[in-house]
């Protein structure tokens, strides 16, 4: 699998199809990118667990820390990783111990790490790296669009008014190209571009 | 569903825009209001901490302009982008977040006379100090890089002497210095040319031309491409460092690729306060949707006149880098294949003069300080908007005493023709 680019379907697929989360490094500091991504999850209807050893016996928006992951006491959809590159192959390896195993691991933005990506992928775990769940269900509803983002869609569908709460549809045309390009133009060596 | 890759003239009619959720209104409404209800207070504290997406107040997001701000985004090929009210108010915010009291840009010698003034004058009494460059000479941009040098600017097609910079070898030079390109995009408009596309970092636009095109409305607006890693060399901390202003977020760790668009949002509109009013977001918006079909009459009428000009005896020179041998031409074909835009000077053998004779003898064309409107324009810049120059920096920005601009219209170009021929011989 490519991991320079996703295509919107690819995307789309796993934030609709997803329903339990188990976030990785969540922190309790709401001024975190884990934090904003955690609270926003929640708010679109997805049954978030947060994970930090640290926090045990405190709670994020409501929901009990966890140590790890494997003391969550129900099958876990996905598992979004919000822990630099070095700390990903032991989640991995703690995710392939998992019965059922996870469909999704997913690494925040910034976050990459090819091996542990293909071994999670021999197991048939669908991975997405240097990405964040919230811009994208941001983006492919549009709701990301109140903040002049390029949403990469087009719709000519009236869509119901966004309440707490709500999942909003994903469904809309796709414009490729754009934004995950461009993320990787920057991840990569700028001197490659021209 | 596929990810098919829409048309230019689809994305002009169609990107940012969907039917009003409420009412079902298929044209975007003009959310003329100051402030927006907040469900609750976790709502509101959500939205002030920049974990929620949605509007608070109009000077830092409203409905209407945000629609403006994904189409512009989406032409450009762009992350992301903010609406600002003016041009120049584009540029102030843009640069705010880039340079400290101390630093330095390098910039085009070639630039809309009040891009020179706004850099030369105002930046300065912030302590962000302009260096020249000269867009014919690229090595001049390699010699002006300093370890203060904090980014590049250029304009696409200079105002007013219609040249063509070259964008990919400044890109060159950005990418070896690590500071961002930016380029404004005014004169050609991304149906002309994508700047992203040859390596630009951020791309600026005054609206108030072309994009919005009927010469009704104030606006301008910063595009992020999403290219530059802000936190590289700690070079860019209103980016890479915790933000006081925001209890401590970083902002490219927290936006990722349009993080550059954020900051202009959250810390530059948010607190110098140029927020563009709906209504021209909607008057520009409107203008856009016809921007392919503009542009396209605007280069055809433009090559017409220039030609014809070209040809005319009391002519000296005509700088329009459509006409094969304008110096520019192969960077025009480059760059602008569809068209070298609308807005080039010529002189007359007659000089200042004449020129001054000629823009009181026009009847079609009208004598005033803007270009890209639907209507065609003529004025004499070394009088007007290159009159603070001096006479040395006027002929370097192309606004020689001899010099008159136009900016041609989309009426019939045999009512141009017949407009410049009979006040070429009154
Ligand atoms: C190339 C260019 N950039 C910037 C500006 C400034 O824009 P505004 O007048 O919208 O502030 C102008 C205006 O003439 C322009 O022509």
């Amino acid at each position: 699998m490519n991991h320079d680019s996703y295509s919107d379907d690819y995307i789309r697929e796993i934030l609709n199809s997803v329903k339990t989360v188990a976030m990785v490094g969540a922190s309790p500091q709401n001024v975190r990118p884990s934090y904003f991504v955690f609270k926003y999850l929640a708010e679109r209807g997805y049954d978030m667990i947060p994970i930090n050893p640290g926090q045990v016996g405190k709670s994020l928006v409501g929901k009990p820390f966890v140590a790890s992951l494997r003391e969550i006491d129900r099958p876990i959809d996905m598992i979004d990783v919000f822990r630099s590159a070095e700390f990903v192959m032991p989640i991995v390896d703690d995710a392939l111990t998992l019965n059922p195993l996870p469909k999704v691991i997913w690494l925040q933005l910034g976050v990459r790490n090819d091996e542990a990506a293909t071994k999670a992928e021999a197991a048939g775990i669908k991975v997405v790296m240097n990405r964040c769940p919230k811009i994208e269900y941001g983006r492919l509803s549009s709701e990301i669009s109140w903040m002049g983002v390029n949403s990469r869609t087009l719709s000519s569908k009236r869509a119901p008014p966004p309440t707490m709460g709500m999942r909003l549809s994903l469904n809309r045309g796709s414009i490729g190209g754009g934004g995950t390009d461009a993320a990787d133009r920057a991840a990569k060596n700028k001197n490659d571009i021209v | 569903m596929n990810d098919r890759i829409p048309g230019f003239a689809t994305l002009a009619v169609h990107a940012g825009a969907q039917p009003d959720p409420t009412t079902g209104a298929r044209a975007t409404p003009i959310y003329q209001t100051t402030s927006f209800v907040f469900n609750d207070s976790d709502h509101a504290a959500s939205l002030f901490g920049l974990q929620s997406f949605g509007n608070i107040y109009t000077r830092i997001t409203n409905p209407t302009t945000s629609v403006l701000e994904e189409r512009v985004a989406a032409l450009e090929g762009g992350t992301a982008a903010l609406a600002t009210a003016s041009g120049h108010a584009a540029q102030v915010v843009a640069f705010q977040q880039l340079l400290m009291p101390g630093d330095e840009f390098i910039a085009s010698r070639k630039l809309y006379g009040g891009s020179i003034n706004q850099f030369s004058h105002a930046f300065k009494s912030f302590g962000w100090n302009v260096v020249w460059a000269d867009s014919d000479d690229i090595p001049s941009f390699e010699r002006a890089v300093t370890p203060r040098t904090k980014a590049i600017f250029i304009e696409s097609i200079a105002n007013p002497g219609g040249s063509i910079t070259d964008i990919e070898a400044i890109a060159a030079v950005a990418r070896k210095a690590g500071v961002p390109l930016i380029v404004d995009n005014t004169l050609a408009t991304p149906y002309l040319i994508r700047p992203i596309d040859h390596g630009a970092d951020i791309v600026i636009h005054s609206l108030t031309k072309f994009l919005g095109g009927h010469g009704n409305s104030l606006g301008g607006i910063i595009v992020d491409a999403g290219t530059f890693d802000w936190s590289k060399d700690n070079k860019y901390p209103m980016l890479s460092e915790p933000r006081p202003e925001y209890h401590g977020i970083k902002l490219q760790e927290t936006f990722g690729n349009f993080a550059f668009a954020i900051a202009c949002r959250v810390l530059g509109l948010r607190d110098l306060g140029p927020a563009l009013s709906p209504f021209n977001a909607f008057l520009i918006l409107t203008g856009i949707e016809t921007l392919p079909l503009r542009m396209q009459r605007h280069c055809e009428n433009a090559k017409a006149v220039a030609e014809w000009l070209s040809a005319h005896e009391a002519v000296a020179e005509v700088n329009y880098s459509g006409l094969p041998s304008n110096r520019y031409h192969t960077l025009a074909r480059k760059y602008a294949p569809k068209g070298a835009g609308a807005v080039f000077t010529f002189s007359l053998k007659g000089g200042y003069e004449a020129g001054v004779s000629l823009v009181s003898n026009l009847k079609l064309f009208s004598h005033l300080a803007n270009v890209g409107d639907t209507r065609s324009l003529v004025i004499h810049p070394a009088s007007t908007t290159h009159s603070q120059l001096d006479d040395d920096a006027k002929t370097r920005s192309g606004a020689g005493p001899d010099v008159v601009r136009l900016s041609i219209g989309i009426e019939d170009k045999e009512d141009l023709i017949a407009d410049l021929e009979q006040a070429l011989s009154a």
